[in-house]
């Protein structure tokens, strides 16, 4: 980026822009939209196009990482994504409106199952080795629970790296946690619950905050059901 | 051969220089029509100078050591360094005084996010006036200002500074919790404040309820209402400092530029009362900022209610840029 980067031209006027989460959390965003009877049809039927206008809301498909990146700079107005994404990327600046309550997710250590690596590593060296795709959220653990550890950044499946002795242990976002057990893995420590949540950029909120705001109050009541 | 500069830093060339001046220069205008003479001070201080302004002690992102060993800071704003030159150059002059400024400024970064280590600000600081009768005055200059950079669409966001800290108080919210409140209100974090208002010990409901509907309230004079009828005392006095700004504003004719929010916060530690922040609809971001600092003077020695606000002059172009291709755009249709 070039210039006063960063500071992407809000859309003016129209429909606000809602960024929806590709991925896990994309069908049931999709099912709670079409409950407050936004016209969901396009999204259904076509998985290819990005951008889709409702009379409503014009609706833009990103991956969950990048809501925060839209939302901040004002490309979104609003953006649906998880706790975990807002967690990692803690510093931008979004307004967080509202628990949704769907794609319930523990983000939690593990290490591998009756294997005491995690603890050894800590006692013999002073410190443990953990891989994950969060590691700002790693690192804060382990500096708010008063332990040193090695954050190693990984980018794909995060369960290898303990397998093959890159890491002790992992932090990583967990559903069933089947995936945890089909690798041996087992949680050693629940860090935090993460849920999907409704962000605004802030400057939508002061300009557009009728708007907003209802649409906000929908959301609430479709997902409090 | 391409030498790098530091990120955060940038060359400016003169297709974009010959628009700043005149950007400049429309604004300079309007802050001399209102009686504004510029100033410029140094862009390096003392730190403990600068220190001096900012109640948590370390305003300054770059210090470093001169050839004696003294410790120097570069400006992070010119409000500190104004109501240094007001203490220092007018100790026995008679306020008020009316002083704009066009300066760069210098904060530290997040790396990769675009963010600006070295920046031009645009601004006015009115020293002497008290409230409401001198943010009414710096309201009306920036609106003046936002015409003359053709931002007839901008917003004044106008809210209470101590509305936070007074309330939590009166509602026996102290210590780790209070922090934590400000931390959640600053962030406009409603998921956070909902769940640590839950935690709070000894507050009655009513108080949790104003607690959780107080920061979502922005809009014309009648969210003053809602605001009061929430009720306690820290909301009534913030609301009456509020509907006297707001009075005073509408006596000046522009009351329609300026939205209340009564969600507002500002991030710099020496705001007193009013707050202010700007808003354009063609940008994400907010372009200025301000409000009232009637401490900060007295710090420097001189106890004198003041109140100033500033555009980030870049930001005002780019929102500038844009707002003629839109209309470019509505012509041709």
């Amino acid at each position: 980026m070039s210039g006063v980067a960063g500071l992407t031209r809000a859309r003016v006027g129209g429909p606000l822009k809602l960024a929806v989460p590709r991925g896990a959390l994309f069908d049931d965003t999709v099912r709670t939209l079409d409950e407050i009877g936004v016209d969901v049809a396009a999204l259904h039927a076509d998985s290819r196009s990005l951008v889709f206008e409702t009379p409503d809301l014009a609706l833009v498909t990103m991956r969950p990482s990048d809501v925060p990146t839209y939302v901040e700079a004002g490309a979104a107005d609003l953006g649906i994504t998880g706790k975990d994404v807002l967690m990692e990327q803690h510093d931008r600046v979004v307004y967080e409106f509202l628990d949704l309550g769907y794609g319930v997710c523990q983000m939690v250590l593990a290490g591998r199952r009756g294997d005491e690596r995690l603890g050894e590593s800590e006692r013999r060296l002073g410190t443990m080795r953990i891989a994950t795709k969060y590691p700002r959220v790693a690192q804060g653990y382990f500096e708010r629970t008063g332990r040193q550890a090695e954050v190693i950044e990984v980018k794909g499946s995060v369960e290898l790296a303990p397998l093959v002795g890159l890491a002790d242990g992992i932090v990583d976002l967990v559903d069933t946690g089947r995936t945890l057990a089909e690798n041996d893995l087992e949680v050693r420590e629940e860090i935090a619950r993460c849920t999907a949540r409704l962000v605004g950029n802030r400057i939508a909120h002061k300009l557009r905050g009728a708007e907003v705001d209802e649409l906000a109050e929908r959301l609430r009541q479709a997902t409090s059901r | 051969m391409i030498h790098p500069i530091p990120p955060g830093t940038r060359d400016v060339l003169p297709a974009e220089m010959r628009e700043l001046r005149r950007l400049q220069g429309a604004l300079g205008a309007a802050f001399e029509r209102f009686g504004y003479g510029e100033v410029a001070t140094p862009t390096i201080e003392y730190h403990e100078v600068l220190g001096r302004g900012d109640a948590r002690g370390a305003p300054a992102a770059y210090r470093f050591f001169d050839e004696h060993g003294e410790l120097l800071a570069m400006r992070p704003d010119m409000t500190i360094p104004i109501a240094r030159l007001v203490s220092s150059r007018f100790g026995n002059a008679e306020p008020p005084f009316r002083f704009c400024y066009f300066a760069t400024a210098y904060r530290g970064v997040r790396p990769q996010r675009g963010q600006m280590r070295e920046f031009m600000q645009a601004g006015v600081e009115l020293i002497g006036p008290d409230a409401p009768q001198g943010t009414a005055e710096i309201v009306e200059v920036l609106v003046a200002a936002l015409d003359a950079a053709g931002l007839s669409r901008a917003v004044i966001g106008l809210g209470d500074a101590d509305l936070y800290r007074q309330l939590l108080s009166d509602v026996g919210v102290g210590g780790e919790m209070r922090d934590e409140m400000l931390d959640r209100l600053a962030a406009h974090d409603l998921v956070a404040i909902e769940e640590t208002v839950g935690r709070l010990e000894g507050v009655s409901d009513a108080d949790r309820e104003t607690l959780l509907r107080l920061p979502t309230l922005r809009g014309g004079p009648e969210v003053l209402e809602r605001a009061r009828r929430l009720g306690g005392a820290a909301v009534g006095r913030a609301t009456s400092r509020l509907q006297a700004t707001y009075e005073a504003v509408s006596a000046r004719g522009v009351a329609d530029r300026v939205q209340l929010d009564l969600g507002l916060l500002r991030d710099l530690g020496y705001y007193t009362g009013a707050i202010l922040e700007v808003y354009d609809p063609a940008l994400g971001h907010i372009i200025g900022g301000g409000g009232r600092y009637d401490e900060l003077v007295g710090r420097f020695g001189r106890e004198l209610p003041a109140a100033g606000f500033a555009l980030y002059l870049e930001r005002v172009h780019i929102a500038q840029a844009e707002e003629e291709r839109l209309a470019s755009e509505e012509e041709i249709r």
